[in-house]
């Protein structure tokens, strides 16, 4: 699927016991299920339904996510920097697609 | 005679569609399309989370009027210390308007630091929308908000 990117943005550095923001948007169309074509057809559902933040191989953070959750999904949530490392996030599509994304983050 | 048979038959004809149709009421296929109420939130809510919610601790950051219900921006904050033995384990996010209550969740962890999330659901119409946050220590809290849609965002 090339029309979906996932796009993430995290500081660089941090302070150790700092929390820091994390803010994410995968571009999808998170397609509902309940939506119809020109000729009365229902579109099937098409979402991304789970999203988990790893640090250092940790899961931190992750959610569930259903239809009423928007196209083009954002979500920003936080970590407590306690060492220097590496983010993976993972998206999770219907149907078991997988989409991730790394990033580095220094502690100091 | 021609006539009256075509016009008898037009009498039937009209007849049998509109029993038809009488029928597809009965069964509640040309009904206005279900969507969630308050109660089906509250069935939601205890097939997630285990014991009685209370008010309190959780903060909002949702607008009292939206313009667009396709993208409208939700954000809570969950008051916590967010230690080992008292932390924000998940929060849940519903909608009593929407065509199913379930809106999303979220898991935390003490690493988190902060139970803080903020991203985008769709609206289909003016409703409440419902947050409940499940601590580590069993206690259950819950926070209701409404928002005035302008225009829904259920995509026809």
């Amino acid at each position: 699927m090339a029309n979906v990117k996932p796009r993430v943005r995290v500081p660089k550095k941090a302070k150790k016991g700092e929390i820091v923001e994390i803010k994410t948007l995968i571009e999808h169309k998170m397609e509902t299920g309940i939506r119809k074509d020109k000729k009365g057809n229902i579109i099937p559902r098409k979402i991304v339904n789970r999203f988990e933040s790893r640090f250092n191989g940790n899961l931190v953070f992750s959610s569930d996510w259903h239809p009423a959750v928007s196209a083009n999904p954002y979500l920003s949530f936080h970590m407590l920097a306690d060492e220097s490392g590496e983010f993976e996030f993972k998206w999770i599509e219907d149907g078991g697609a997988e989409f991730t994304k790394k990033a580095k983050m220094t502690v100091s | 005679m021609t006539l009256t048979s075509v016009s008898l038959s037009r009498r039937q004809a009209l007849k049998g569609a509109s029993a038809f149709a009488l029928t597809l009421v009965a069964a509640g296929l040309l009904a206005p399309q279900a969507h969630a109420d308050a109660k089906m939130v509250e069935e939601a809510i205890k097939k997630l989370v285990k014991g009685t919610p209370e008010e309190g601790k959780i903060k909002l950051d949702l607008p009292q009027i939206a313009e667009n219900g396709n993208t409208v921006p939700v954000g809570f904050e969950v008051d916590s210390p967010m230690s080992k033995d008292d932390y924000v384990k998940s929060v849940h996010v519903f909608a009593e308007g929407n065509p199913s209550p379930d809106v999303a969740s979220f898991q935390f962890t003490p690493a988190c630091g902060k139970a803080a999330c903020s991203t985008r659901m769709r609206m289909r119409g003016t409703q409440n929308v419902v947050v409940v946050a499940e601590m580590s220590t069993g206690k259950v809290y819950m926070a209701k908000q409404q928002v005035k849609v302008t225009i829904g965002g259920c995509g026809g």
